[in-house]
Formats: C-alpha cells, sequence, structure tokens
C-alpha cells in the first residue's frame, strides 16, 4: 500500500525506554519564578505515569512560562504566541497515540489565544493543557493580563486595572473542558496529582496552575495564595457534580480553592473523527494509488 | 473545428448553476472541451448570476467573448446578455414571464419563446420545474443529444430518485420536443467528438492532487472562492483517509495544520486572501521551524472583503512578503484544471523536500470554473516516500545539523531518542534557543549567521525542484505575452485568434512565481521582439517582481481589475495594438 514504508508510530510499550528527565537546557526563569513549580510537578506526574519521553510531546506558545518545553527531554513545540492549543491539536489528530501536554501563560491562553482555548474545550480533545498563571504578561516586563484583577496597577495600567478578570475555570465549565482544576506552584504534590489526573483523563484537562511572577506581580504572590488556597478534595466536593463545580468557581478573593473542580466522561474529538478509528493517522496509508473510480464523479 | 457557447442566467436561487453545470457536463461527455464558468454574486437569492459554458472540438482555455445560445430566466439577463448573442444566435425565454421586443434582438439572432411555466404545470404545482424545458430546449439548439441530456440531469441530482427527478427529466424531454419542431438548431451546434471527458474545478484538482501526493490532514476555515477544496475534501474524508477539520479561525486553520505536520502527516490549508492575512504569523513559524506545509491561497477581488465572488490577482505582494523576517518559500501558479493538479502534488514535493512552506496560488477564475480533463492527464500513482529521514542513531541528534543542502534529518515524534523542540524562536542546530540568553554574545551572534544561511540555501534547491518559466508559440514571434495563473487561459485562447489573423505571438508562463528562474526568464525576456504583461491587478505585480529581479521592465500593459476573467477579445485587441495593427 501507499505510503506505509514508513515504521510505525505507534507507542513502543517497553520498560528500558527513557522516561522523562531534565533536558540539558537550564531553565532561564528569574529565581523564584513559580513556574520552578510546574516543570517540576510536569516532570513528576510523566515519571510517574512511566510515559516514555519519546512518546510526549510538550506544546507552548511565547511568554517566560512558554520555554517550558525547552526544559524537559520529550519532544515539543514552542510555537507562537497564542498558537499552542491548535498546534497541539493538529499533532494530536496525526498522532493520537503521543500523550499531548500545552503548557503557556495566561496572556498566552487567554489573551491572544483566548479563542482556541473555547473551541478546543467544547471538542473535547484528548489532551492536557496547563496555563502557568501568573496574572501578568512576564516576558514582555509586567503589563495587565486578562487574569489580573481588577485595580491592579502594571506598566499597562497605571492608574489600576479597570476591566473585569476571566475567571478561567468557569470559562472552560462554560465550554465543555471534562477535566477542570486550580493548582498552585507553592504545592508541586498536589499539582502533580493534578497533572498525572489531566494525562490520565480522556478529554480535554485544563488545569490552570497559579505560578507567581516575582518580578512583576507584586500583588499575587507566594504569600498571597498561602494565606487563601484550600484545598477542594478536604471540604466535601464533588468533582462529578456541575451545580458544585459551578458554585466553587465562583469564589476567589479571601478564599481559592484548589484542586479537581470538575470531571466528566464524553467522547473524545479523536473518538468521533471516524478517519482516526483506522489507527494513528501517522501510520495510515498515504496517496490515492489504485483508487481510479475516483474519477468517474468528473465524467 | 466545431465550437458553440451556451449562456444561462437568472436571478441567484433560480438554480443557473445547475443548470449551466448540466449543460457543461452534457458537453465533456460528448467528448469536448469544455469551459464551464460560473458567474455569481455574493447573496444567496437575488442578485444577476449566469453560467456559460463553451465547448469545442478544439481546447477551450477561457469562458471565451460572446454566446450562441442565452437561455434567459429574467428580464434582466436579457437586458444584459442579448448584446453577446452572436450572429445566428437564439435566446430562449418564457412569453408568460417576461417578453422581448423584436427591436431588443442583435441583427441575425432571433428568439425562441418556451413556455416553460406551462410545461411546468404538466408535472407538478409546486414551482419547482420552471428551468427544466428551458434547459431542454437550450440542450436540442446546442445538438446535445437528449439521451446525454438526460443522463447528465439525472446524475445532477446523485442518489435521489422519485418524482422531483422524473418530473425534470419530463419537463426536460418536452422543452427539448418543442425546440425540434419550432426551430433548426444553431448553427454552430455541435456533435459528439470522442470518449467522454473529465469536467472539474480548480478547487477540485487541487483537492485530489493534494490526496493524490499523500496528503492526510486539511484544516480549513471557509471562506470563498478556497471553500470546495475543504467541501471536496470532507465529501471523501473517510472514503480516501483523510482527516478534515473546519477550524475556528485561520490561525487555527494553519496551526493546526503545522502542528499535524510536525506530528508526521502531509498537511494542507486552503484560504483566499483575507484568511491568508491571518496566516501570515504562522507561516513564518513553518519556515523558521522548517516544518513542510502547503497553504493554497485562492485570490478574489481586494482590498479587504472587496468582491468576494469575483476573481482578481491582487495577492502576489502579499504571498511574496508575508511574515516577519526571511525564510524560504515557494509560490506556484497553476493556470488550468490539470495544471493545478499537477502543482498540488508538486507543492507536497516541494514543502517535504525542502522542509519549508509552499504557497498554491489560485484565484477565483481557476478555483470555481469548470474545466475539462482528459482521464490520461490525472495520474493517481504518485510516489510517496517515507516521512523518516532520520534513523535513530542514540545519541546527539541534531534536527538543524548544517548540511550542503541546507536540509537536515527529520525525526517525528514517537521515534525513540530523537527527541528535539521545534521552536519559532532562533536556535542552533539541536534546536535549542539561541533568543533568550545567547543572543549578542560574538559565537552565537555566528551561529545565528550561519542558521540564517542554511534555511535561506535552500532556495537555491526550491529553484531546481520547481517549474521555470515556460515559453509557448513559435519562438520567434513578434509578440511575447508574459503571466502567470489563470490569466494564460484567456491569452491561450486569443493566441488562437491572433494566429487565425496571422499574427503569430507566444506566451511566456510563470508557473513558479517564486524563486523566479531567472537566468531563464531574463534570457527568454531578451529574446522576446516585444513583451505585453497580462494581469488580474491594477499595479502589474508580476512585472514589479520581474523588473526587481532582473532589471527587465516590461512596459506593454494588459491589466484588469474589475473583478471579471479576461475575455480573449481583450487580449487579441492589446495584442494587435501593441503591433502596431490597430484594433478591429
Ligand atoms: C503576536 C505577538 N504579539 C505580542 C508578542 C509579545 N509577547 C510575548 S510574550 C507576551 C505575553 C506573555 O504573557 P503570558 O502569556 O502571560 O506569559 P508569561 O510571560 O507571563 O509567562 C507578549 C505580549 C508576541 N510574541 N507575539
Ligand atoms: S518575569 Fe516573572 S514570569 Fe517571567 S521568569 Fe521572571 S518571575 Fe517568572
Ligand atoms: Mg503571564
Amino acid at each position: 500500500m501507499a505510503g506505509t514504508s514508513a515504521p510505525s508510530v505507534a507507542p513502543t510499550v517497553g520498560t528500558l525506554l527513557p522516561l522523562i528527565g531534565k533536558s540539558d537546557t537550564k531553565p532561564t526563569w528569574c529565581p523564584g519564578c513559580g513556574d520552578f513549580g510546574v516543570v517540576a510537578a510536569v516532570e513528576m506526574a510523566l515519571k510517574r505515569l512511566k510515559i516514555p519521553s519519546h512518546q510526549v510531546v510538550l506544546v507552548s506558545g511565547i511568554g517566560c512560562s512558554s520555554n517550558l518545553p525547552h526544559f524537559l527531554s520529550s519532544y515539543g513545540f514552542h510555537s507562537i504566541h497564542g498558537r499552542s492549543l491548535p498546534v497541539a491539536e493538529g499533532i494530536r489528530w496525526a498522532n493520537h497515540t503521543l500523550t499531548v501536554i500545552a503548557t503557556g501563560g495566561d496572556g498566552d491562553g487567554f489573551g491572544i489565544g483566548a479563542g482556541h482555548f473555547i473551541h478546543t474545550m467544547r471538542r473535547n480533545v484528548d489532551m492536557t493543557y496547563v496555563t502557568m498563571d501568573n496574572q501578568i504578561y512576564g516576558l514582555t516586563t509586567g503589563q495587565a493580563s486578562p487574569t489580573s484583577m481588577m485595580g491592579q496597577k502594571t506598566k499597562s495600567t497605571p492608574a489600576g486595572v479597570i476591566e473585569n478578570p476571566i475567571d478561567p475555570i468557569s470559562l472552560a465549565l462554560a465550554a465543555g473542558a471534562t477535566y477542570i482544576a486550580r493548582a498552585f506552584s507553592g504545592d508541586v504534590k498536589q499539582m502533580a496529582d493534578l497533572v498525572a489526573g489531566g494525562i490520565q483523563h480522556k478529554g480535554f484537562a485544563f488545569i490552570d496552575a497559579m505560578s507567581p511572577c516575582v518580578t512583576y506581580n507584586k500583588i499575587n504572590t507566594f504569600d498571597w495564595f498561602r494565606q487563601r488556597v484550600y484545598k477542594l478534595e478536604n471540604s466535601g466536593h464533588d468533582p462529578t457534580d456541575i451545580v458544585q463545580a459551578w458554585q466553587r468557581s465562583l469564589e476567589w478573593g479571601d478564599k481559592v480553592p484548589t484542586g479537581l473542580f470538575y470531571k466528566a466522561d464524553k467522547p473524545t474529538y479523536e473518538d468521533l473523527e471516524e478517519v482516526l478509528t483506522a489507527g494513528p493517522l501517522a501510520n495510515q496509508p498515504a496517496g490515492l494509488k489504485g483508487r481510479e473510480s475516483l474519477l468517474d464523479e468528473f465524467i | 473545428m466545431g465550437e458553440i457557447s451556451v449562456r444561462a442566467g437568472g436571478a441567484a436561487g433560480d438554480g443557473i448553476a445547475s443548470v449551466g453545470e448540466t449543460l457543461a457536463h452534457s458537453l465533456s461527455r460528448m467528448g469536448l472541451h469544455v469551459f464551464g464558468h460560473n458567474a455569481y454574486q455574493s447573496v444567496i437569492r437575488g442578485g444577476h448570476v449566469w453560467f456559460q459554458a463553451r465547448a469545442s472540438t478544439a481546447p477551450t482555455h477561457s469562458q471565451g467573448d460572446a454566446c450562441d445560445i442565452l437561455y434567459a430566466l429574467n428580464k434582466e439577463t436579457a437586458d444584459v446578455h442579448l448584446p453577446s448573442l452572436s450572429r445566428g444566435g437564439t435566446v430562449v425565454f418564457d412569453p408568460e414571464k417576461f417578453d422581448i421586443p423584436a427591436s431588443q434582438l442583435p441583427a441575425g439572432t432571433k428568439a425562441l419563446p418556451v413556455k416553460t411555466l406551462e410545461i411546468a404545470r404538466k408535472f407538478t404545482s409546486q414551482s419547482i420545474l420552471q428551468n427544466a424545458g428551458g434547459l431542454g430546449a437550450t440542450a436540442f439548439l446546442a445538438g446535445i443529444p437528449l439521451d446525454v441530456l438526460q443522463a447528465s440531469l439525472a446524475d445532477s441530482f446523485g442518489k435521489k430518485k422519485g418524482d422531483v427527478v422524473d418530473w425534470n427529466l419530463g419537463a426536460s424531454a418536452d422543452g427539448y420536443a418543442f425546440a425540434q419542431a419550432n426551430s433548426a438548431a444553431n448553427d454552430h451546434a455541435v456533435a459528439k467528438a470522442g470518449e467522454p471527458k473529465l469536467l472539474m474545478t480548480g478547487n477540485a484538482a487541487i483537492a485530489l492532487g493534494a490526496a493524490a501526493a499523500g496528503c492526510k490532514f486539511l484544516a480549513q476555515y471557509p471562506m470563498t472562492p478556497a471553500s470546495s477544496i475543504m467541501h471536496w475534501m470532507a465529501a471523501h474524508s473517510r472514503d480516501i483517509g483523510v482527516v478534515v477539520k473546519q477550524a475556528e479561525d485561520e490561525l487555527a486553520a494553519i496551526n493546526m495544520a503545522i502542528g499535524a505536520s510536525y506530528g508526521g502527516v502531509r498537511s494542507m490549508t486552503a484560504t483566499s486572501g483575507g484568511g491568508f492575512a491571518l496566516m501570515v504569523e504562522a507561516l513564518g513559524m513553518a519556515g523558521m521551524a522548517e516544518i513542510p506545509l502547503v497553504v493554497v491561497e485562492s485570490q478574489r477581488s481586494g482590498p479587504s472583503t472587496g468582491l468576494p465572488t469575483k476573481t482578481e490577482q491582487g495577492d502576489l505582494n502579499m504571498m511574496l512578503g508575508a511574515g516577519q523576517g526571511e525564510f524560504p518559500r515557494a509560490i506556484l501558479a497553476p493556470a488550468n484544471a490539470v495544471e493545478a493538479y499537477r502543482a498540488a502534488i508538486r507543492a507536497f514535493q516541494v514543502a517535504e523536500e525542502w522542509q519549508t512552506p509552499v504557497l498554491l496560488a489560485s484565484d477565483l477564475h481557476l478555483s470555481e470554473n469548470y474545466m475539462t480533463v482528459d482521464r490520461s492527464e490525472i495520474d493517481l500513482n504518485v510516489e510517496i516516500p517515507s516521512l523518516f529521514s532520520v534513523q535513530p542513531n542514540g545519541h546527539d541528534y541534531k534536527r538543524y545539523q548544517y548540511t550542503p543542502s541546507g536540509v537536515s534529518p527529520r525525526s517525528l515524534p514517537g521515534q525513540v531518542g530523537l527527541q528535539w523542540i521545534a521552536g519559532s524562536d532562533e536556535h542552533d542546530e539541536k534546536g535549542h534557543l539561541i533568543s533568550d540568553v545567547k543572543s549578542g554574545i560574538p559565537v552565537w551572534v555566528a551561529e545565528r549567521t550561519k542558521m540564517m544561511q542554511k534555511r535561506m540555501g535552500k532556495l537555491a534547491g526550491i529553484g531546481r525542484s520547481t517549474e521555470p518559466p515556460r515559453l509557448e508559440g513559435p519562438a520567434d514571434a513578434p509578440l511575447t505575452f508574459v503571466a502567470w495563473g489563470s490569466t494564460v487561459g484567456a491569452i491561450r485562447d486569443a493566441m488562437v485568434t491572433l494566429a487565425a489573423k496571422n499574427v503569430a505571438t507566444n506566451l511566456l508562463q510563470i508557473r513558479t512565481v517564486f524563486p523566479l528562474h531567472v537566468d531563464v526568464l531574463e534570457a527568454a525576456i531578451d529574446r522576446a521582439k516585444t513583451t505585453l504583461l497580462v494581469e488580474a491587478n491594477y499595479s502589474g505585480q508580476l512585472g514589479r517582481l520581474i523588473r526587481a529581479e532582473t532589471g527587465r521592465h516590461l512596459t506593454n500593459r494588459l491589466l484588469k481589475y474589475d473583478g471579471e476573467p479576461f475575455y480573449p477579445y481583450e487580449v487579441v485587441g492589446k495584442a494587435l495594438e501593441v503591433l502596431g495593427h490597430g484594433r478591429n
């Protein structure tokens, strides 16, 4: 058959294959940046799940946070600002045996990439998306982001932010994500649990990782969060109940819930795309050799 | 040579396109060369639309100029198109709807009133059959045998069976019989000329060529005149195993295609100028990260939303310059359906071989009009090489390794031990960023220079993998047309007309707009006695490119930017003027 000379890119299951680890590139983040916690949690989750590094693709946009793929030993795609999700979707559809994790900033995901965020969730693409939400534009040296709080003074809003912040959790609920969580860089263990749960989840898993920018956000600091966070799993929350999830998503202020807000089982995009039921697209025959009957419609 | 042109016109929603397509298919099934021109508006109902099917025993490269038979469904059609009815021609109309006074008929033409509504009422009281009687009468005048017409008509309903199909067949037969009893066929009526030909739009040819070249993923956002690429692919998706994704916007479409290509399948996106403008940033990423990608840019009249259903070649400057910074690309410019089929295949081959984006420039005139193709011209047996260009060697894999050609070994995610990071930032051979902490340091300044040279060095190879300009017609002709894309069609027809007037001309067709094959081009221009640049835009964008790249200034120009395709008579007139023969 045409195009089948390619070696298989289906998962090569074997215990000897290298698991994910640090790459030879050292993180370039400011000392104390919340993103260190996120890269540690992603590494821990993948190690725990024993997914070999060649089976993982980390996809990001542009921002301090979006440099993350360079620091781990998997495949990666460090794309352009705001476009990590469509790139990740394309990778999933080319080869849905791969574990695809998109990582990026709040500006990347909820500002310039907001349209893709909503549409990827409603498609329930089977992938994981971890936003390193520092409520600020870090890489561009401290302008307001879509999650900056009302009144916050930044370089672009010296008199304070005058628009309401996006709430990524309730937005994700509305858009149809099937695994929705909030994590905090100050609790890497919980974050790793949530990321591992997201990777295992069949469907679109969204983890809003509160990841303080120690350089440009002097409000939402590690301390700010430590004084406010509480764990949903310790407070009787039922993540299969969407009404409870909505109620909890509205909490932001004196108390900030972390953990799993919502989880549902629904068919994924890959389940419903018939062409993919024949296996990973990358392994399917390509071309139209011997398909001359296709020309009959033109007569 | 037998040749006939049949035109049908009415209001949008009247079903003009299906009347036209049925006539065009009937003629191509008779073994004739056909060009079917579908002229429509950007509304779904109302607004004037028409379809011209031109058929000949000789190749038809354009819609032609006049029509021999006009089927006018409304008065507006008669008013607009009667002036182009040729001597000996006939206009078919329904006197119950409107009248055509004898004074309105051009000299030497006649009117054939056909009571299409009355015929329709014989079959049903619903107002769904009003075209069929007129279609039958028109077909008779054109020389189309009734059985050929009816087979095409039945096929146009697809798998549908039942009353509506039977009524249509009955009404068309009545109209056919009425015309036969009350009129002679047109003087130019055609007859069966050979085996049936294939009739396809440029977009169908592009989609077919892409699939034949191994395309497995198409992401697109609807935009005229590119949408029917997605429609064809979606209709065949399961059968041929191509994933078709209607994206949320063009930003998503191109980035999905880039992701899929990185993931290990040949991928494409298609759009028109407005959507392409949104894709520009990602195009540069494909260039930077060295991801193969095919982008179809089917131009329509701009600027901005422009004339969404009208043609133009106004996006060449944008295609040349799309993207910040510099990266290698190719721009292929097919002129007709066969060339479009082959260009799509070549686009995939070039993109893959040189790991960079390739643009396939089309326009509304090529994308949406119908052209005949001989079955033998479509070879579906395209060799599709494996995408795996590198075998695992354990360690030290360099995705962006410096090589003499500029092409580096490519691994795909899922391959053990060959991990790399595709990056939109500048990077070293391993894909590690230069941008963040290293830029400006002398050794990395040198690295950046080398990496730019590696990427841009691929342009030389892309030149060898793409088609140089091609001269057709007598080498020593006194006039050389210079053109690209669908404009070539009207020129080819004009060259036949000019030859019949003993005026020899030739055509320098720029098949690859970028990279220009400068040596071949310069030699051809220098050999030409006189040149005439023909482009469907205001400023002569190809002319500007040729001047920039070769220093040759093509001063004789026929430029058109009214949204309409070139008509052969316009080209003939300008050629005679340039040659000093005066217009005639
Ligand atoms: C199209 C485009 N616009 C603007 C930029 C500049 N830019 C780079 S990163 C960034 C915002 C970063 O904020 P965020 O996504 O929250 O990431 P962080 O740096 O905070 O981790 C901007 C605006 C760009 N790279 N591309
Ligand atoms: S600027 Fe902020 S987000 Fe960026 S690396 Fe420094 S601390 Fe982290
Ligand atoms: Mg941020």
